[in-house]
């Protein structure tokens, strides 16, 4: 039997009013589909110099919901939240004598995730059954493909950032062995005090594209930046949403620890993660636990385990049982599914809108994000890290770009504002960047008046913070009210500097010995006095003059 | 006993006209009803549809006259025998109770009934997974078309909640064998 998990966030919340009002103590559990034969099925050498230390090895499952209008084989809507089984046909109940005709458009979806993941499209692939009793699959079986999927053979590229100052990027790769279409289940909600479960068809049939991810992953990091990756393109294919607390994106993940150099270990399936945080808190916790069993010298189960993300750990899952043969057998009601290379591979005679061209999808394919961050590096003359925290953020690209519409000042001067200060004020309040309380005009008002040397950059951080305290309020306005404005009035910078002068005969003697450096200090002592408004260039003539 | 030429397509017709070569005389009858009410179906399924060789009724790959010959005991493997574990598996998978000599009996002569498929040579040959393998995959637009029938199926639910169907609890470990024949007694499940 599929292992049942609890993905509470996956849940509505008026849905969960509604039941803990009926039933009080019934837990909800949500119940993945998991298809594909395991990956840890080569082993893996890797080199490394403490040959006896045990590191982890991680392999991902993914199942990425179709972004469609309607499901995989019944032409039913699909959305997330709708009323509880609004969205079921015959089909998805699998009421007798209904037939399976599959959507175009999930074919064309996977054919194009396939594509950006450099997989192998096979112009054959065929349906197969999967079977397993379950409520929330009321035909008894799942569709999916298991003999010949629609896309084998691919790679996902991604980076981390890495270093001593984690700001060195480091590409990895990871061997995406296949990407197969199938339906997702039901959802359950098991009501354990009158033992019942009250099954929800909705999500029954709607397209999932599985994709299996070879164990090249070694922690959790690694795997979060794969998946991070994975969504990234995900999104700029608009194949799937990506969005994970509402399980349009959910990922199990294979772990085991060995020797390098030695067969793959026992592995165990972490299941129940919603978020790319705890995927990599989840995988790391489950590397280091069965480290510390092995350390003790007992043996890792082969099980599969939930992401409990209160306690920070993984529990063992009331599993499947013991005994499983998922019966697969080919969909006798679906012919192969054969994609065409293009236009000319075309049987005559074939309608030309039921035909799946791979040459058009492929003309088809957006800017995938590893490309655009390349743009922006050639572009604007950023750090290649920078280029990764703005492609990350959903939005800051535009923002980033319409900031820079907006200013003359460089972009290499512009992208630290947008990628620490706005992100770090977004961050603190766990914003999006379209919630942002400052437009990108309004900053770039701000770093206008910063390079015309109206303010210095550490005035510009403290207007930064009250535009975002007091919204709608502009730069010029604050630094007008507050008289923020750069200090270069020689008469009052000159007292200014005498006083510190003054009270720091040591550093002035110092300086007069030859150790400029020190020089800095009284800047800095300057600049506190005037609270950062001095102007820099003049504040150094003057104290220059004054401790020569 | 007796096999027939295995050529798939024709196999349901040669069943249909001749349901007394079925062997294993016991059970014979009752496996061809089965058989022919499958065929039924899969016949209504695909009788508006040009079928390749179907509707040539002289393509020179299909005998018009169904034949056969007689496949005796030794050309067969050795009857398989069912241990009780699996049993005990076959009763899970299939939410079947069987456990009777009577019902042993009956899987065992139909995997016997089965085995002669293994004196067709099918070397190079390669199999096909559905009658509809040389068919074009219909493909639909993603426009919704239907779906709007919840009510509909509520009421064919002896037992809802609101707008949920009511299951009885799932995904929990079956019950142990002595338990499970006293389950399955009551259960909706028992045929």
């Amino acid at each position: 039997m599929a292992a049942s998990s609890v993905a509470a966030s996956e849940l509505l919340h008026n849905m969960n009013k509604q039941i803990s009002i009926l039933y009080p103590k019934a837990s909800c559990v949500i119940r993945r589909i998991s298809t594909s034969s395991r990956c840890h099925s080569h082993s893996q050498l890797k080199a490394t110099s403490a040959p006896q230390q045990l590191v982890g090895v991680v392999g991902l499952e993914i199942h990425a919901q179709i972004n469609s209008s309607t499901k995989l084989f019944s032409g039913s809507a699909v959305r997330f939240s709708a009323p509880p089984n609004s969205m079921v046909s015959f089909f998805d109940a699998s009421l007798p004598g209904t037939l399976p005709v599959l959507n175009r458009r999930c074919v064309e979806a996977a054919v194009m995730t396939g594509l950006a993941l450099n997989c192998t499209i096979n112009q054959k692939s065929f349906f197969d059954r999967k079977h397993y009793f379950y409520a929330d699959l009321p035909a008894g079986y799942q569709i999916t493909q298991q003999r010949q999927p629609i896309a084998v053979d691919g790679t996902l590229t991604y980076s981390l950032l890495g270093g001593k100052k984690r700001s060195q990027v480091i590409r990895k790769n990871v061997h995406i062995k296949q990407v197969q279409l199938e339906q997702d289940s039901g959802k359950s909600l098991h009501d354990d005090v009158r033992s019942q479960t009250l099954i929800d068809l909705n999500r029954a049939g709607v397209g999932l594209m599985e994709l299996v991810m070879e164990p090249d992953m070694s922690c959790g990091e690694e795997a979060a930046a794969a998946v991070r990756e994975l969504q990234l393109i995900l999104q700029a294919l608009g194949t799937c949403q990506g969005n994970m607390s509402e399980g349009q994106l959910r990922v199990d993940a294979n772990v085991s620890v060995h020797r390098p150099g030695e067969p793959l270990g026992v592995r165990t399936e972490v299941k129940n993660i919603n978020s790319v945080r705890y995927l990599a808190r989840a995988i790391d916790y489950e590397i280091q636990r069965q480290i510390h069993v092995l350390q003790r010298g007992g043996t890792v189960q082969n099980e599969t385990r939930a992401y409990d993300s209160k306690s920070r750990e993984t529990i063992p899952m009331r599993d499947k049982e013991g005994l499983q043969d998922y019966r697969f057998m080919p969909e006798p009601n679906l012919p192969p599914l054969i994609v065409y290379e293009d236009n000319a591979s075309l049987p005559t005679g074939l309608d030309a809108c039921q035909a799946v061209v791979v040459q058009k999808i492929r003309e088809s394919l957006p800017e995938l994000p590893s490309v655009k961050r390349d743009r922006l590096v050639q572009t604007y003359g950023i750090l290649p890290e920078h280029s990764f925290t703005l492609v990350n953020e959903d939005g800051l690209v535009d923002y980033f770009e319409e900031v820079l519409k907006a200013t003359k000042k460089e972009p290499r001067k512009v992208i630290g504002w947008v990628t620490n200060e706005l992100l770090g004020l977004l961050k603190q309040q766990d914003m999006s960047v379209s919630q942002s309380l400052i437009s990108p005009p309004a900053l770039a008002e701000l770093l206008e008046l910063q390079e015309k040397g109206h303010i210095s950059s550490s005035v510009a951080k403290q207007v930064l913070q009250q535009m975002w305290r007091s919204p709608g309020k502009s730069g010029s306005q604050i630094i007008q009210e507050q008289d923020l404005g750069l200090v270069s009035d020689t008469s009052q910078l000159h007292s200014i500097c005498q006083k510190v002068v003054d009270s720091h005969p040591d550093e002035v003697h110092a300086i007069r010995n030859g150790n400029k450096k020190v020089l800095n200090k009284l800047i800095g002592l300057v600049q506190k006095e005037t609270k950062g408004r001095a102007d820099p260039v003049l504040v150094r003539e003057i104290l220059q003059e004054k401790t020569s | 006993m007796s096999v027939f030429s295995l050529c798939a397509k024709r196999t349901c017709c040669v069943l249909v006209k001749r349901p007394s070569f079925i062997p294993l005389a016991n059970g014979g009858h009752s496996n061809a009803a089965k058989l022919n009410r499958t065929n039924s179906c899969v016949q209504s399924h695909i009788t508006n549809v040009p079928r390749l060789f179907s509707s040539q009724p002289h393509n020179p790959k299909v005998p018009d006259v169904a034949t056969w010959e007689a496949v005796t005991e030794d050309q067969l493997p050795t009857p398989t025998q069912i241990p009780a574990d699996l049993v005990d598996k076959l009763e899970r998978l299939a939410l079947v109770d069987f456990r009777t000599k009577q019902g042993l009996a009956c899987l065992e002569k139909a995997i016997r009934f089965a085995d002669q498929l293994h004196v067709v040579d099918t070397s190079g040959v390669e199999p096909m997974d559905s009658v509809l393998e040389d068919r074009a995959l219909y493909l639909r637009n993603d426009t919704v078309m239907e779906g709007d029938c919840g009510e509909e199926l509520l009421q064919l639910s002896k037992n809802t909640v609101e707008e949920y169907f009511v299951a009885p609890p799932g995904n929990i470990p079956l019950p142990q064998r002595e338990e499970r024949a006293a389950m399955m007694k009551h259960s909706e499940f028992s045929i």
